[in-house]
């Protein structure tokens, strides 16, 4: 019932179905990954290459972190048959917040503004969620209702916050979490971290293959966990090389490689965190238990209520860690920032194979969902398409992928 | 009807008998103005300068507020009518719904000033300032500042046809200079809701597509202008020139800091004392077309000739930012936040 836990699917070709069976691989997200591949040789062949050109990907790999730190709340809240549609409007709404504090409360000298205007966009944003779910659990309003009324309202909020004004320029040190001019760690600490994570993926199987000992469950054979880790590593060697390999001129005027984004740092530390929540935690059980049987959930004593006020708390904090990356990138809070990207994000989980009747999806799944809608939307702008066109290919990307998922689960439930 | 209208209908009953006492007492003329959605934050300092004037002219000001909405815009018409107003100043919400209310004051004989955005009929006064004439002002000082090279268009929000307006002025100005290969256009991008961190994006991704070969960014307002400041500011590109409009206080910030070239500046106090001044012309017989400045004007999508005066806007660039302190709109501080005094634009000093 929780991610990656499909079973393999039958009818797929015996090969293939042998393949997937053999090396433990969920066949959905393999899937995603390949159309995500092909989408990109597509997109450079289309450009010239200029697309899978490091710099791009640098920048595509912050482009994605806005969406793909909110579909990571949105895959919770989708999977427990809820849904937030107040999401770009509680992004303006903290973002401003954020822009406030720091602009008009304390002044740009003072070090300390920064942080502290964090504090008070994450505040408010935990405040709205809480003002969400209280009226949902408790109240029993439709979490559709209450979030678009709440698109309005947050938006309306985020113009009052300083009367439709646009708040800007925000703290240099604060910027560097949108990625801007010197918003990366720099190659050396992104090896380090890169060869960290792969000590990490290596140590985790390791663990794995010796649980499965322990119990006495079936072991993939060697080479299957040794595919596994292979391909892991190799994505994120991979990905640490071509964002070192990014030269740009720094302050001083060195071509210094890039390395890894902060924003990027932080949606990955979201997409770990809130996967670890949905697969090792009590909480995360909850969650999913209350989207595959509300009724059962209820009846075995799960805390329906609480899991639902946390949930929309957990979403509100999101969209102002959202708002963090919005404002220190463009180095401003204005009231007209997250517009469209309450559907963007659903989007992202739909794509990321997140089932809006509930019980279904995975952390995974949407960041790599945000990655795919982004990487459209980025290609298409390097081929000068206009708005009109990509809203449309985009439009006809969610409903393939929402396809694909009903053709899969009748395939794989017969 | 709803609860809520009903309740709204009511009050405006008793606001009815209230100042129909009033009107008893004053014999002024009445100028009745029906704002589209006074949450914007503009429109105050609109209606105080509207408020102002009237009271030098001596009629009496009476307004009501149609909150984003269409058929309560036509009910606030309405009821401005039935509360006695000589002459209707109408910011419309939208330029066709608005029509049913207009006529109905046609039929009274009330004249209606279409304020700041289009009315689709012929017997109205269009007051607004001149879009296309800021587009041009935008073309202009980027050019001055960089008269060949790599172009990119930041354009408006798709749905909005002020958006369109602006591109055409520009292109007015830089037409020559494209057609003689002096400039070469490398992007252009409309930017869905004026959203900057929409115009960001697509300003990475132009600049991409060009590494980084790009001399001038014409933006077509403040908000998009940031976000391409901000593109170029990631790619350590600095001193390219980048237009705007609006004098929001970070773009006249940007200004004094040299991030941006020119940010246009429509004094909405002009315009809400032109717009006074024509209603109660209008009111005392003066025909739309016939007031000071009017000519006739066939650019809308429906081709109609419509009476119209067009105001000046004022272009602001590190020459004259004195020009948005000495009016009141900015202070001192805000626009020169950051900026050393010695090195910065004299309004700086």
């Amino acid at each position: 019932m929780t991610t990656l836990s499909r079973p393999p699917a039958p009818t797929l070709r015996p090969s293939l179905q042998g393949f997937f069976q053999k090396t433990g691989f969920d066949p959905r997200f393999t899937s995603m990954l390949l159309v995500l591949l092909a989408v990109w040789v597509g997109l450079a062949l289309m450009t010239e290459g200029t697309f899978l050109s490091p710099r791009n990907l640098y920048n595509l790999s912050i482009q994605t972190c806005v969406t793909g730190v909110m579909a990571c709340g949105m895959v919770f809240l989708i999977v427990a048959r809820q849904i937030d549609l107040s999401v770009g409007s509680l992004l303006a709404f903290s973002g401003m917040l954020i822009a406030y504090t720091q602009v008009v409360l304390f002044p740009p000298e003072a070090g300390w503004g920064w942080p502290l205007s964090i504090v008070a966009g994450l505040a408010g944003g935990l405040l709205v969620g809480a003002f969400q779910g209280w009226w949902v659990a408790y109240r029993q309003v439709p979490a559709f209702v209450v979030t678009l009324a709440g698109y309005l309202m947050y938006r309306g909020a985020a113009f009052l916050v300083a009367d439709g004004q646009t708040l800007a320029p925000l703290a240099p040190d604060y910027q560097l979490l949108g990625g801007g001019l010197s918003g990366a760690i720099g190659p050396l600490w992104s090896s380090l971290l890169g060869l960290l994570a792969c000590v990490f993926v290596v140590w985790q199987r390791v663990q794995v293959r010796r649980s499965r000992t322990a119990y006495g469950a079936e072991q993939l054979a060697l080479w299957a966990d040794g595919l596994r880790v292979l391909l892991q590593c190799g994505a994120i060697i991979g990905f640490v090389w071509v964002m070192n390999s990014y030269t740009a001129f720094n302050a001083q005027q060195e071509r210094v490689g890039k390395g890894i984004a902060v924003p990027v740092l932080i949606l990955i530390a979201v997409a770990l965190a809130m996967s670890f929540v949905a697969t090792r935690t009590r909480f995360g059980r909850y969650v999913f238990a209350m989207g595959g049987n509300p009724d059962a959930a209820l009846l075995s004593g799960i805390p329906t209520l609480r899991v639902m006020l946390t949930l929309f708390m957990l979403m509100g904090a999101l969209a102002a860690l959202a708002a963090v990356i919005t404002t220190a990138r463009l180095n401003a809070g204005a009231n007209s920032i997250g517009q469209m990207a309450e559907l963007y994000v659903i989007a992202a989980a739909v794509i990321g194979g997140t089932s809006l009747a509930g019980g279904v999806g995975s952390i995974a799944g949407s960041v790599v969902g945000a990655l795919l809608i982004q990487s459209l939307d980025n290609g298409m702008v390097l081929m000068d398409v206009s708005s009109a066109k990509r809203q449309i290919c985009i439009g006809l990307v969610l409903i393939g992928a929402v396809w694909f998922d009903v053709v899969y689960n009748r395939r794989s439930s017969r | 009807m709803t609860l809520n209208t009903f309740a709204a209908r009511l009050l405006l009953a008793g606001l009815l008998g209230a100042s129909a006492l009033a009107q008893a007492q004053a014999k002024d003329l009445v100028v009745g103005v029906s704002w589209s959605n006074f949450q914007e934050e503009r429109w105050k300092r609109d209606e105080s300068a509207i408020k102002a004037a009237l009271e030098k002219l001596g009629a009496k000001y009476i307004s009501a507020d149609a909150q984003g909405s269409n058929e309560k815009q036509l009910a606030d018409v309405e009821g401005l009518i039935t509360r006695g107003a000589n002459a209707l100043i109408v910011l419309a919400y939208d330029a066709d719904a608005v029509l049913p209310a207009v006529r109905k004051a046609k039929d009274e004989h009330i004249p209606v000033l279409a304020y700041d955005r289009l009315i689709q009929d012929t017997g109205v006064l269009y007051l607004t300032f001149d879009n296309v004439e800021v587009g041009r002002m935008q073309a202009r000082e980027v050019l001055k500042a960089k008269p060949a090279g790599n172009y990119v268009f930041i354009k408006g929000s798709p749905t909005d046809p002020n958006a369109d307006f602006l591109h055409a002025g520009q292109l007015e100005v830089l037409k020559a200079a494209i057609a003689g290969g002096k400039i070469k256009v490398v992007g252009e991008q409309y930017t869905e809701g004026w959203s900057p961190e929409i115009a960001q994006k697509n300003m990475d991704q132009i600049l991409t597509r060009n590494s980084n070969k790009v001399d001038a960014v014409v933006a077509s307002n403040d908000g998009t202008a940031g976000g391409a400041v901000a593109a170029l500011k990631s790619q350590n590109l600095r001193g390219i020139p980048v237009s705007g409009q609006d004098a929001d206080i970070a773009a006249l910030n940007r200004v004094a800091r040299g991030e941006q070239t020119v940010t246009v500046f429509k004094d909405t106090r002009t315009l809400g004392e032109a717009a006074a001044r024509f209603a109660v012309a209008m009111a005392k017989g003066t025909a739309p077309a016939a007031v000071q400045g009017a000519a006739i004007w066939s650019g809308g999508t429906k081709k109609l000739a419509i009476p119209s005066v067009f105001l000046k806007p004022v272009a602001i660039t590190t020459d004259n930012l004195d020009y948005v302190v000495s009016a009141g709109w900015a202070t001192k501080a805000q626009v020169c936040g950051g900026v050393d005094a010695s090195s910065g634009p004299k309004a700086c000093r």
